[in-house]
């Protein structure tokens, strides 16, 4: 079994809340559910839709022809009509019987709920849907009464949802788990990088909003209270990673959000970060470029940016989780690396991973060991004056926060400095300080590197290679291929930079044609893929309009473009 | 009142003889250790030029950050940190150039630290262009046929943003300076401190005789909760430059937005653990 509902309409007609309770009670049934979002950069009016995608089995893409339409305007109707699977089912506003010839199911939403809460008429849909799937209503009925605080709004919901679903008539015959995982949790990127952050002990969060990077800066803003912390909207990204920075030097533990153009202004202060050997997170939420770009829309063109936006040289890593879950952890090891090595770390992701809900385990908690790696006691002797910045044979010097270490000062600077901090043109000095700070590079690539997960046969004809959020598409494209008996590996990376190669040089025969599966217009993975392996790349399937990749469309461009 | 000494003015310095920076150094070295803050317990940010070498020079903790960046690294160490004093350093280029859009929202928070800043008005390191605050028609390098644009009042501007605490003051007047410094350091809020000194090297016109024959103390009268008299002195420019504290207006400070805040720092990380109904929403 394996559904995909889309819910298209105009921004302002209630989308998002029919995704959300649709999403949330599949998932309670104990489907496996996977919703993403396609949406416009504008608060009313225009295309956008949401797609629902549920089966008994794991998903992890979004699938392009539709099974249920649910149409709140005539536009979406005409846009998706194509995309209807022959079975498939048009649900809209309409007279009873209207565009019953064209194969459509027509409810006078609007007018069913004039009388009872013009406000809940789309909950006549929601009805409408599951009594075509023929589903209990239980689910459905607790999400929305958790939803709504005001019990005449509830009830009024559940009489206009009996109503729709009183309405129409069985279209699909698909059966209810009968086992249901509580240990599962439904969530997107934002939220499980916030969740993450909030987990490693964030006190201090700061961003200037920039879709798609908002909803980590939503979810820690809505829970500061909750979770004793500062959440500060800045007045430009400029301000946002340079109080990260104070607070960082404070001693707590800081971080900050923005999108590709929020990032470029963060540039200098990154390479403060760099210079300051102070330890900042960056959530770097891609969408189209350059400049204001495709604000709502999504792609994976800042690798080479994020490696790059600084001017003088400095170790700094750069992750890219590939789903929710992995979302979740690599903040935590995030944190983890920024003050481990001091170093600012980028968690680089897209609009794609951002706002589309996945199923994952629920997290490790018990599991997760957090360690601030502060100057302890045996590190400072106390008759000698404390240095920021002191030669050691890994390049981690130290680190205490002003008021740690009693009568100690701490100083830090961005100019280059010596041990202690003091603004230095000395050419051997500056040269010392530089390779210490480089060694921390060497102890990183050699300790905390995250080889690329392998799946496929042992010596691949084809090796699929990607990055970042299209793992979810590559999977199942991969899967597919590999049931209809072609030789196909998948190579996905989540640490970008430095980039671990070993798994690479292994799974590299010969005979192997590299593939890299990029949603960018230059194959930017690619070309970092050549400069630190050596080897060519074969193939470089690259998108770029805005839009994800689906699993179909990697499958079969595989068929049209490498294997032929 | 503690020993000077203990903030080692004496340091060397990058800054040229007679330059205005050195008494406004020993000043702050006074009022800290008339104040009794000890070097440890005072972080100072500042962002890029002579006066914002001064956590080199002075020993306290220091973040010698970006220019036009002080106040942010600042604000964030606030709220992380609500114990130790902070200073903010910076010239007139720094905070009322490049950082004139944190110096506004800045103001707008009201968060609790001092902001002291070394108004010479030229720009020193990058040798004598037009800073924000340099008067009209003034000859440099950069701006040959004099400068056009009008001259940055930033008491005026304070004062118009109802800033916490506004004052000014000037390096050749020291004991004025130091019990200047003094009152902002203690005021519960933003407390922006412009500070007049001339700059040997590259400013001709605004010298020390210049600044001391115009420069007048407040009288003794005069309240500075009164916004209308505020705006009045603030608007006096030219032949005769008051100092003291111009404007004071007592509001909640930034922190105090934030009551789920510890008032002590914390370092240690909750168990993970305890995240478990915070994760649980998503179930």
């Amino acid at each position: 079994m394996d559904l995909n509902i889309v819910v298209a309409g105009e921004a302002g007609q209630g989308l998002q809340t029919l995704n959300e309770i649709m999403s949330k009670a599949f998932f309670h049934m104990g489907f496996e559910v996977y919703s993403s979002k396609d949406y416009m950069s504008r608060i009313r009016g225009g295309h956008n839709f949401m797609q629902i995608r549920i089966a008994d089995e794991e998903i992890s893409s979004p699938r392009r022809d539709i099974d249920i339409l649910l149409a709140l305007n005539e536009e979406s109707v005409e846009i998706h009509r194509d995309e209807l699977m022959p079975s498939g089912v048009i649900l809209r506003e309409g007279e009873e019987g209207e565009g019953e010839d064209d194969g459509m199911i027509s409810l006078p939403a609007g007018e069913m709920a004039s009388e009872i809460n013009p406000r809940a008429a789309n909950t006549v849909f929601l009805g409408a849907v599951w009594k075509l799937l023929d589903l209990s209503t239980d689910e459905l009925e607790k999400v929305i009464r958790k939803r709504f605080r005001d019990t005449d709004v509830q009830e009024d919901n559940i009489t206009l949802l009996q109503q729709g679903y009183e309405a129409v008539e069985p279209g699909f015959d698909i059966s209810t788990p009968e086992d249901v995982d509580e240990e599962r949790l439904l969530l997107d990127g934002n939220q499980a990088v916030g969740l993450g952050a909030a987990v490693s002990g964030v006190k201090f969060y700061s961003a200037y909003p920039m879709t798609p990077s908002t909803g980590v800066l939503n979810f820690l803003a809505s829970r500061q209270k909750q979770l004793g912390i500062a959440v500060e909207q800045a007045e430009d990204e400029l301000a946002a990673i340079n109080m990260a920075l104070g607070a960082s030097f404070a001693g707590v533990r800081a971080m900050t959000g923005t999108s590709g153009g929020g990032f470029s202004l963060m540039a200098e202060g990154y390479g403060l970060a760099g210079i300051m050997e102070t330890p900042v997170v960056i959530a770097e939420v891609q969408r189209p470029g350059p400049a204001t770009g495709l604000p709502t829309r999504t792609e994976q063109a800042d690798l080479s940016f994020v490696i790059n936006a600084h001017q003088g040289e400095f170790p700094l890593k750069v992750i890219a989780p590939r789903t929710a879950g992995e979302a979740f952890y690599e903040t935590v090891r995030a944190f983890d690396l920024a003050e481990k090595y001091q170093i600012p770390v980028v968690l680089l992701y897209d609009q794609f991973l951002a706002d589309t809900k996945q199923v994952t385990e629920e997290f490790d908690l018990e599991n997760i060991e957090l360690k601030r790696h502060l100057i302890s006691e045996e590190e400072w002797p106390e008759d000698e004056e404390y240095s920021r910045y002191e030669m050691t044979e890994s390049g981690i010097s130290p680190r205490a926060y002003p008021g740690q270490l009693e009568d100690e000062v701490v100083l830090q600077d961005s100019d280059e400095h010596d041990e202690k901090g003091f603004i230095i043109e000395d050419a051997d000095k500056r040269e010392e300080i530089v390779d210490k700070r480089m060694r921390k590079l060497k102890k990183m690539k050699r300790e905390d590197l995250t080889e690329p997960e392998y799946v496929g046969p042992e010596k691949p004809d084809y090796l699929l290679v990607g990055w970042g959020s299209t793992y979810g598409p590559l999977h199942e494209a991969r899967w597919n291929l590999d049931e209809n008996g072609h030789s196909v590996g998948l190579l996905s990376f989540s640490d970008v930079w430095p980039l671990p190669t070993a798994e690479l040089e292994k799974n590299r025969c010969y005979s192997t044609e590299l593939v890299v599966v990029e949603n960018n217009a230059t194959g930017q993975l690619a070309s970092l893929i050549e400069a630190e392996s050596g080897h060519d790349v074969d193939y470089r399937l690259l998108k770029y309009n805005g839009r994800p990749f689906t699993a179909q469309e990697i499958y079969s461009r595989m068929k049209e473009e490498v294997i032929v | 009142m503690l020993d000077e000494s203990i903030y080692e003015p004496d340091r060397e310095t990058a800054w040229c003889p007679g330059c205005g920076n050195f008494p406004l150094r020993t000043a702050l070295a006074t009022a800290l250790a008339e104040l009794e803050i000890k070097p440890s317990q005072v972080a100072m940010f500042t962002g890029i030029g002579q006066a914002a070498k001064m956590p080199h020079y002075l020993r306290v903790n220091g973040f010698n950050g970006l220019h036009g960046r002080a106040l942010p690294p600042a604000i964030g160490f606030r709220m992380a940190n609500p114990e130790l004093e902070v200073i903010v350093e910076s010239g007139d280029g720094d905070t009322y150039g490049e950082g004139g859009n944190h110096l506004l929202h800045n103001i707008r928070r009201n968060p609790h630290l001092a902001h002291f800043v070394h108004n010479n008005q030229i720009y020193g390191l990058t040798k004598g262009q037009a800073s924000p605050t340099t008067g009209t028609d003034i000859k440099t390098g950069v701006q040959p046929r004099g400068v056009t644009a009008e001259p940055f009042n930033p008491i005026e501007f304070a004062v118009g943003m109802n800033a916490s605490f506004v004052a000014r003051s000037f390096v050749g007047n020291r004991d004025h300076l130091v019990e200047m410094m003094k009152e902002a350091i203690e005021h519960r809020g933003y407390a922006l401190l412009d500070i007049l000194q001339p700059c040997v090297t590259f400013n001709k016109v605004n010298t020390y005789q210049w600044y001391s024959e115009r420069t007048y103390e407040l009288e003794e009268d005069y309240n500075p909760e009164d916004r209308e008299a505020a705006f009045a002195r603030a608007q006096e420019w030219g032949e005769k430059i008051p100092i003291g504290v111009i404007y004071r207006n007592e509001k909640p400070i930034f922190r105090d937005s934030f009551p789920q805040l510890p008032d002590e720092m914390q370092v240690e990380p909750d168990p993970p653990e305890e995240y478990r109904e915070l994760m649980e929403e998503f179930k």
